[in-house]
């Protein structure tokens, strides 16, 4: 198979148009911008549309547009633009439509700074909106993994018909790495059942909505929705499990910061310290069983992360506090080093 | 026997939400012949966004999106640029389009997004009950203005006709009434004008509709339609404020594709 060299935002845009996206809608914003200026050069001749919207929020509202008559679209931003598009992605969701939204996520909050950070955790999966709904949340941790979860999302959007996000961050946008690009059935779900297309006379005619007046029927909608997100959280978790079989300590880290935690637990294998990594591919929904799998013979966890431990909850809740949970992280833009990491396993191996 | 006058098939036959002596009716129903009368029903995407024609999805024949408040000018633009054999409306009212979508609207506009914005002039909130619209008159007693509309402590009001025609992607915008059989005449010929520019890939077509408020005027409708006349049509004069027969871009054939 063919690979390339490629930037991650680059890389992003590429597997989107591989995907079948016919559309992207966006607005500038580092570190992410080479993801949109990547578009506006290759999708007119992927036969799609590129436009550089007014804002952030018209640009999620294009989406909407796009997706409703059935096409492929997609957005992209980083930290402060995804809060804007946040109404836009509620409508999304509650109009059950699907669309991939990607998060090249800086630091926070306000203005924050330009620099990698994983600070958007609990916004994407607790909270991108008001009401009651969740998208589908990948966390790549190389640039391979950020093509073939932009494949998968726009796959999954189609399949569950809710919007999808791809949460990355500055540091694997801005790297490059090889690539190769998976073979790709983007018209694998028939939309005729509720785009609205025009109905060319020949069907009653489609609405695409969130809005339900009764309360009866607002929850049906809703609970419909969540009978869906149980299907998901049994069959769509994914995680990688590192030399977690006979692990004492249990590092858990996700994206970018993976990549750092696994030198760091190679370090202390390399010292007689037996730590494991567990790295959730999917933040939402999280990969419950696989996380106490891998967790089976650890005494203790430890989540690192570039924020100030927003996930910690989500293992404790996972693992039904068995287990101490601890938390080292950086934030403001600050990446962890292997260095600090191992200090944190040393200081933890030493209490086991 | 020929029947000379009935409901326009793109327009359903149920009980609409609208007060009484609303003049949306009359709108919806000029609008539907124009979709009845160019055959282009299945072909049409309609966009309605929140205000009193939230619903309006219910009434429209056509296939339907309802937008959040304020962005249906966006939702629009996403519908025609994937799909620009189609014909895309928004329906929007005044605090919609020129409040909380005032961005929405201007780009929109400035793109010459090849699409017919209808947009209801009543002066007032009237889904939320009557608070005061960037189209309130000065003076206008609305919940929000109490004392009338001052403005030193609210603005003035905002003239969308005059203030859109100034963009070079504005093809058309053109401020009508439906207070007399003459205007609505007049409004049913300004939106098929609107929707053929269109089908022409003429670029960014508004028509302007000044309609009434009964309920939250504290009117009845003959005086409701009287206070149209009276005070609305002198501050906003009804006429074409821009009208690029050649369309806005250069051998624009193809509109904005």
């Amino acid at each position: 198979m063919e690979r390339n060299l490629m930037k991650g935002n680059e890389a992003l845009a590429e597997a989107a148009i591989r995907a079948g996206c016919k559309c992207f809608f966006g607005y500038p914003i580092t570190p992410q911008t080479e993801l949109a200026a990547y578009m506006a050069k290759r999708m007119h001749k992927a036969g799609g549309v590129f436009l550089q919207a007014e804002s952030e929020i018209a640009a999620i509202n294009m989406v909407l547009g796009a997706a409703s008559t059935g096409v492929r679209a997609m957005t992209s931003s980083s930290s402060p633009g995804v809060s804007l598009k946040s109404e836009g992605v509620s409508y999304i969701a509650g109009s059950d439509l699907p669309a991939v939204i990607i998060n090249v996520q800086r630091g926070g909050p306000g203005l924050g700074g330009i620099q990698p950070s994983q600070a958007d955790y609990w916004q994407a999966t607790k909270a991108l909106g008001h009401g009651d709904f969740q998208l589908l949340v990948y966390a790549p941790a190389s640039v391979q993994e950020m093509v073939d979860y932009v494949v998968k999302a726009f796959d999954r959007a189609d399949k569950y018909r809710m919007p999808a996000m791809i949460l990355a961050d500055g540091l694997l946008g801005q790297m490059m790495e090889p690539v190769s690009f998976p073979e790709i059935n983007p018209d694998a779900y028939d939309k005729s059942g509720w785009a609205a297309n025009g109905h060319k006379n020949a069907r009653e005619h489609h609405i695409i909505n969130s809005l339900y007046l009764k309360p009866d029927e607002l929850e049906k909608s809703i609970v419909d929705r969540f009978k869906r997100y149980e299907i998901i959280k049994e069959t769509e978790t994914e995680a990688e499990l590192y030399l977690t079989e006979d692990c004492d300590i249990l590092l858990c880290a996700f994206g970018a910061t993976a990549r750092v935690v696994k030198s760091a637990v190679n370090s202390a294998r390399e010292q007689g310290i037996k730590a494991g990594l567990f790295r959730p591919k999917t933040l939402w929904p999280f990969p419950v069983k696989e996380i106490n799998e891998a967790a089976k013979s650890a005494k203790k966890l430890l989540s690192v992360e570039m924020n100030m431990g927003q996930m910690v909850d989500d293992i404790k809740l996972a693992i039904n506090c068995s287990k101490p949970v601890e938390f080292y992280g950086r934030t403001g833009g600050v990446i962890p080093t292997p260095a600090e990491v191992l200090e944190e396993i040393k200081k933890l191996g030493g209490t086991l | 026997m020929a029947v000379a006058f009935e409901r326009p098939k793109a327009l359903i036959d149920i009980p609409t939400h609208y007060c009484p002596g609303c003049t949306h009716g009359i709108v919806h129903r000029i609008l539907c012949e124009v979709i009845d009368e160019m055959g282009i029903e299945g072909d049409t995407i309609g966009v309605c966004p929140v205000g009193c024609s939230v619903m309006a999805y219910d009434y429209f024949n056509c296939d339907m999106i309802e937008a959040a408040h304020g962005r249906a000018p966006a939702v629009a633009t996403g519908v025609k640029r994937t799909n620009p054999d189609k014909f895309v409306f928004t329906y929007q009212g005044d605090g919609d389009l020129a409040a909380i979508g005032t961005a929405e609207t201007v780009h929109v506009a400035t793109r010459g997004e090849n699409i017919v914005v209808i947009f209801i002039n009543n002066t007032i909130y009237g889904m939320t009950g009557g608070q005061m619209a960037p189209t309130t008159l000065p003076g206008q007693v609305t919940q929000t203005t109490p004392f009338g509309r001052s403005p030193e402590l609210a603005g003035y009001p905002v003239k969308v006709c005059e203030m859109l025609s100034q963009l070079t992607g504005t093809a058309y915008a053109e401020r009508v009434a439906v207070d007399s059989v003459p205007h609505i005449r007049n409004a049913k010929k300004a939106i098929r004008k609107a929707f053929e520019n269109q089908k022409a890939g003429k670029g960014f077509s508004i028509v302007e509709v000044l309609s009434t408020c009964p309920t939250n005027w504290g009117l009845t409708p003959i005086e409701a339609i009287k206070r149209l006349q009276d005070e609305m049509i002198p501050y906003y004069p009804l006429g074409v404020y821009k009208d690029v027969e050649e369309g806005v871009f250069p051998k624009s054939e193809g509109g904005n594709e």
